[in-house]
């Protein structure tokens, strides 16, 4: 599947452990926010292109591509702080909002969906006191993504099945005459998947921590 | 939780992802886009709890690195941009939809369904979002209200579509079951 923002490369950035790709992430964010200064705004844009563009070798396209969404923000922000505060102020917004931006995007290119999914099992670790089961979290997440190509399939099918009895394909009225009967198919759909669950156990996982399962009970 | 409700959270998040694709329009640099149609409806037909799980289980799978938002935007970039309090509103503004509709199940109606989408799916999202984007722009609440004034339109037109599919599954094949005082507590 194409579908992920991940750029493979082999750099000691990719190699990282995920998590503590997120750490440096949000501390990066504590940073800037609580020292707003134009050389710490300045610097850690500069610190994010640096490690981006020449330790984890992606492509600028990619730095450009989140920069131009971002464009009319900054644009409008810079326009607000000349009008109401003072240039210095505006730029270290503008810089710091940059330069998050970037960092996150520098940690997704970086890092795979199944490890991003694996620190997300594993910061639900804790959520076992009010009944999470974190491997059920994983088991969703996989449920999900494989639903989207079933949706869309559907609905496609449901479309072309009004269109050949000559129904309305564009307006309100044909949205909602689509939506309602794709929703009660993939709802009986639910019904099926959840029965097959079922059947295969899935109702009497006994709650372990991931880590146990995953490392047959060492910690390390 | 049984099985059949962890689908029905699976299935509500790639309902949402999928109303990504629906091309956005975008007025200056905000895009307006289908997907809070799939937060009124997570609410609106499984209820608050597979509603919030849901649009959280969603937020998590853009969060991974997947590009599920119009435009195929992702990753964590998102929720460090100018737009990230709009998207966290999501899970609690299904919550806040679920909660109304159990509630007045017996009686759901196009009204109902409505003021249930306006209530969680505007002012909701409205006041998680305004105040997100003032802080990480450093502008005024003022300002950021008036330019949150172009979704209302929109959003106004989701919130009907919504409810009138809300009212035709209930009636074909209900999910919700009803929480209100005619039936005993248990």
């Amino acid at each position: 599947m194409t579908l992920a923002l991940y750029v493979p490369r082999a750099t000691v950035v990719h190699r990282a452990p995920a998590g503590l790709k997120l750490l440096s992430l949000s501390l990066t964010g504590v940073l800037v926010f609580a020292v707003p200064t134009l050389p710490v705004a300045a610097g850690a844009l500069a610190a994010v292109l640096a490690v981006g563009l020449f330790v984890a070798e992606l492509p600028p396209e990619l730095f450009g591509r989140q920069a131009r969404t971002l464009l009319w923000w900054l644009v409008a922000l810079l326009a607000l702080h000349l009008l109401t505060t003072d240039p210095e102020t505006g730029a270290v917004a503008v810089l710091r909002l940059l330069a998050l931006v970037l960092a996150a995007a520098v940690v997704t290119a970086t890092t795979r969906v199944t490890e991003m999914v694996a620190v997300v099992e594993w910061l639900c670790a804790p959520l076992r006191l009010v009944g999470v089961r974190p491997a059920r979290v994983g088991l969703v997440i996989a449920m999900a993504l494989r639903f989207l190509p079933v949706l869309a399939e559907r609905a496609d099918a449901i479309r072309e099945a009004q269109a050949a009895r000559g129904g309305p394909v564009r307006g309100l009225r044909a949205t909602v005459t689509m939506v309602v009967p794709l929703l009660v198919s993939v709802l009986r759909m639910a019904d099926t998947v959840g029965e097959a669950l079922d059947a295969r156990g899935a109702d009497d996982v006994p709650a372990q921590p991931s880590w146990r399962r995953r490392t047959g009970g060492r910690l390390s | 939780m049984r099985s059949r409700e962890l689908v029905h959270i699976a299935l509500f998040a790639a309902i949402t992802a999928v109303l990504g694709v629906v091309p956005a329009v975008n007025v200056g640099p905000v895009p307006i886009t289908a997907q809070t149609l799939g937060v009124m409806l997570a609410g609106s037909v499984v209820g608050a709890r597979r509603g919030f799980l849901s649009q959280l289980l969603f937020l998590v799978l853009v969060a991974v690195g997947l590009p599920l938002l119009p435009g195929g935007r992702g990753g964590l970039s998102v929720f460090t941009g100018p737009t990230a309090g709009y998207l966290l509103s999501w899970p609690v503004a299904a919550l806040v939809i679920g909660l109304i509709t159990e509630r007045v199940w017996r009686r759901y109606n196009l009204g109902w369904g409505v003021f249930a989408n306006v209530l969680g799916g505007m002012v909701v999202i409205y006041a998680v979002g305004i105040p997100v984007s003032a802080a990480v722009l450093g502008a005024s609440l003022w300002t950021t209200s008036v330019a949150a004034l172009i979704f209302l339109p929109g959003d106004l037109v989701k919130a009907v579509l919504a409810a009138a599919v809300a009212v035709q599954v209930r009636r074909s094949y209900p999910v919700i079951e009803p929480r209100d005082r005619a039936v005993a507590p248990r």
